[in-house]
């Protein structure tokens, strides 16, 4: 039976990305002064499951790269080796390596062995330094071939002396089984077999234990059969049994018969093991058998090269079924979400019988019954809603479990001492937001520590310690996610950013900003204040693009910063991009939506609170802030019935560009949508971020809130202006 | 037909020598270390144990010292997964009581042919 290993292959790569991702954390986490055998232990574990994994589907450069590191690992574990700083380097290296040999073999490419053959070299140069250990795992690793075998001398046969240790039952070693094995053997090439019981040992039987073997065989066994096969049905008990082997000649049986109760004498009196004098004897055929074992080898190799020939044909076979496949990502959910589900399937499924019970036979007296089953459907549908939903949820930890290292190595580089601290690991994220959420936040911790920290002669001058601070804290607020990344550095420059920005021809030099939007300058394309441009950021690509992605998202960034006491950057998220609780508004015949979330607050227009700025465009006075003010039915052109702003109803609402009053016919209910992308089912629309269907079928549009506000933002900042 | 139980930290191998046995026509249950693996054998009576040796919260060596102990194991086949380097992980399993052992990486073939030795 042959099994198709490939079908195992993505779960194998998952694991292992999980490994490698256990490992470096791990490494990130080992502190030389004082080694902690359970870490140690972890990697290690990893390492060793990633190469047998690779071994048993077939992928041998990874396995024989692995190979080395594991070794090292087992030094270290067993206290060989000390730990150095050199080692976890290093196999921090083989870490991103492993990871990029995984990815080309799960994407089908042949990967590209050059970094991990130099990685290779170098560790078997740094394993050789105490080599007394290598070699002899490696002896360990071979099959023990000695002097013991004959192919010329045991072709009438073999005799073999088999004397088990007493507790060769409790190791679950039947001795039955290995003489049915031999039996089968002998039989294969037509030969014949006997067995032989020795009970001279057997004690009396008061003395006897149930559990003990007593008892001896002799095993002859006529056949033409290789020593090594035989070696090999006792392979599990030679280290504590004694087992003797001599070739059984044609005539000289006798011989054999004499040395027989010789080999029965307890153990501690034995004689010689006969082997050992027959190896005396006959050292040329030895070395004759040993060549012949040799070229058994090789051959071994050989067919093992046509497997492995074969496994990449395979492979690359699959590969062309399986390229669609890699794309498709899975996810790992708990157990006790799935049974929460099951369960609340279950309850669905009591219900809809309830309510097919009831159509039946319905008259008007059970409308009350009716109702319930319905308000009973309700619930059971949010709970199975919230349950799928948290399905997709997973722990920030997913995003945070990188910057350990990213900023290890950062710091290095630049030559700073950072300490990082992650709160709220534990706040779960859709797994989509959370894939695209990582590379903004990979991208603000750079900039944090390359421009924000200072360097630690320069934070001692200002009276700080010399080691900065970043700090990642994820928690839930409201509807969303908030991510801080926080630093303790010199704060964001104002009068620089402001000069930047002259320069640039971003601002002009009449423009009267706040602390806010000057700060909100740096998320303009562009713009970068670092006086040098440096490896790590400062290309000016980054924070516009950070912005970019955000709103993506329908997220948000802020930021703020105190000069001397180092910056905050906010990002705002929303939970997941799949269902969004809503307010519906009705303006002529239409129903739009707004994401709950952007609502600041829902009043009625009084004349005194409008101020016309020009032509049609007005402005409303909200307590101390100027608001501006759009109309739906202008933006989409709808005819309604209404032509007075006075008394009209007006949601405000809050987008990327602050407050916008939107001026609607009506406001209907509350409800939780879920969000239909309109680019997929027709173009992107400025002003709407999607659609979603209501309960009579119908579609209704959902507002773009930070889109809106673009559409007024140049009188925006006019009416900022007036304001101040 | 003979009962199973594999015991393997790893998923992918688990999942490999569970679905190589059970084509077989085997009755196999897995176990993700070696504290679930004796958690399970006490509820239910398996004809062999098929553990890996490096695995978290319990390791293959103390499952095997464990399941020793248990009267209904004391004379039941358990093999352990090995890597070709850990001579020493060999000697430590049979020490244990450990019954064989199969040296990774293996393949199906090889794995069923060892198990069809063991269980006759």
């Amino acid at each position: 039976m042959s099994i198709d290993l490939s079908q195992f292959h993505q779960v194998f790569f998952e694991e292992s990305f999980e490994g490698l991702d256990i490992m470096e954390s791990n490494l990130l986490a080992l502190n030389i002064a004082e080694v902690d055998s359970e870490t140690i232990n972890t990697i290690f574990r990893a390492a060793h499951s990633i190469k047998g994994g690779a071994g048993t589907f077939g992928f041998m450069q990874i396995s024989g790269f692995t190979h080395v590191l594991e070794t090292l690992l087992d030094e270290i574990r067993s206290g060989e080796r000390d730990i150095e700083q050199e080692h976890i380097d290093m196999l921090l290296q083989c870490v991103d390596c492993l990871r990029g040999l995984m990815s080309d073999l799960q994407a089908g490419n042949e990967p590209d062995m050059a970094q991990a053959d130099e990685l290779k070299i170098h560790f078997e140069k740094v394993l050789a330094n105490n080599s007394k250990n290598s070699t002899e795992s490696e002896n360990a690793g071979e099959p023990c071939v000695d002097d013991k075998s004959t192919s010329e001398q045991g072709r009438a046969g073999w005799i073999v002396h088999f004397i088990p240790c007493e507790d060769v039952l409790c190791t679950g070693n039947e001795p039955y089984r290995m003489f049915r094995e031999l039996k089968d053997l002998a039989e294969a090439v037509n030969g014949s077999f006997e067995v032989e019981c020795h009970r001279q040992s057997l004690p009396k039987f008061s003395e006897m234990h149930p559990e003990m073997c007593y008892l001896s065989w002799t095993i002859h066994i006529r056949a033409d059969v290789e020593l090594s096969d035989i070696e090999e049905i006792f392979e599990w008990v030679v280290d504590d049994c004694d087992i003797r082997y001599e070739p059984l000649s044609d005539s000289g049986s006798d011989t054999t018969v004499e040395a027989v109760p010789e080999s029965l004498v307890p153990e501690g009196e034995t004689s010689p093991p006969l082997h050992n004098n027959d190896a005396v004897n006959t050292d040329p055929k030895v070395s004759a058998a040993a060549e012949d074992n040799l070229k058994i080898d090789s051959r071994e190799i050989d067919s093992c090269e046509i497997d492995r020939n074969e496994v990449k044909a395979k492979a690359n076979a699959s590969v062309k079924v399986t390229k669609k496949s890699t794309e498709t990502t899975s996810i790992r959910v708990s157990i006790d979400k799935i049974d929460g589900l099951i369960n609340m399937v279950g309850e669905l499924v009591i219900t809809q019988s309830m309510l097919g019970q009831l159509g039946q036979e319905f008259d008007m007296s059970r409308i009350q019954r009716l109702q319930e089953g319905l308000a009973q459907l309700e619930q059971n549908t949010r709970e199975l809603q919230e349950s799928v939903m948290k399905i997709r949820m997973l722990p920030i930890s997913f995003a945070f479990s990188r910057f350990p290292r990213l900023v290890r190595d950062l710091s290095k580089q630049l030559s700073k001492e950072v300490d990082l601290e992650m709160i709220g690991e534990n706040t779960e994220l859709d797994k989509t937001v959370m894939e695209k959420i990582g590379d903004p936040l990979v991208h603000l911790v750079r900039n944090s520590l390359d421009h924000g920290l200072e360097c630690p002669e320069e934070r001692i001058r200002n009276g700080k310690t010399s080691v900065g601070k970043i700090t990642l804290n994820a928690f839930h607020h409201g509807g969303s996610i908030v991510i801080e990344v926080k630093d303790d550095g010199a704060g964001l420059n104002k009068d620089r950013i402001r000069d930047k920005a002259l320069e640039k021809g971003l601002i002009t030099k009449d423009d009267n900003l706040t602390d806010g939007q000057i700060y909100d300058l740096i998320f303009q394309p562009g713009f970068s204040t670092a006086d040098v441009v440096s490896d790590v950021s400062g290309r000016g690509v980054g924070m516009d693009v950070v912005k970019r992605n955000i709103t993506e998202l329908n997220g948000s960034i802020e930021v703020s910063s105190i000069p001397g006491e180092g910056s905050i950057f906010s990002i705002r998220l929303p939970l997941t991009l799949a269902i969004l609780d809503g307010q519906l508004v009705k303006v002529g015949n239409e129903i739009y939506i707004f994401p709950l979330v952007s609502i600041v607050e829902s009043i009625q227009l009084e004349k005194s609170m409008l101020n016309n700025i020009t032509g049609s465009q007005y402005v409303m006075q909200l307590r101390n802030d100027y608001v501006p003010i759009i109309c739906l039915q202008d933006i989409f052109n709808i005819k309604t019935a209404r032509q007075d702003l006075e008394g009209a109803m007006l949601v405000v609402v809050e987008g990327d560009n602050g407050k916008v009053g939107v001026v609607v016919d009506e406001l209907l209910g509350q409800q939780q949508v879920v969000i239909k992308s309109l680019e997929k089912n027709y173009q992107k629309v400025d002003s709407i971020s999607g659609a979603t269907i209501l309960g009579d079928g119908t579609v209704a549009l959902i507002l773009d809130v930070s889109g809106l506000n673009t559409r007024t933002s140049d009188k925006k900042n006019d009416s900022h202006i007036h304001a101040a | 037909m003979a009962t199973i139980l594999a015991v393997d930290d790893s998923t992918s191998m688990r999942q490999m020598v569970s679905f190589t046995l059970k084509g077989a026509g085997y009755d196999v249950r897995e176990a993700c270390d070696g504290s679930e693996a004796l958690d399970i054998a006490k509820t239910q009576q398996f004809d062999l144990v098929l553990s890996d040796v490096n695995m978290p919260v319990m390791d293959g060596i103390q499952l095997v010292t464990e399941l020793r102990k248990l009267g209904e194991y004391k004379f039941v086949p358990i093999l352990m997964l090995t890597t070709e380097s850990s001579g020493d992980t060999k000697m430590a399993g049979k020490k244990a009581g450990a019954t064989g052992w199969i040296v990774k990486p293996f393949n199906p073939d090889q794995l069923l042919n060892t198990i069809k030795k063991v269980l006759g």
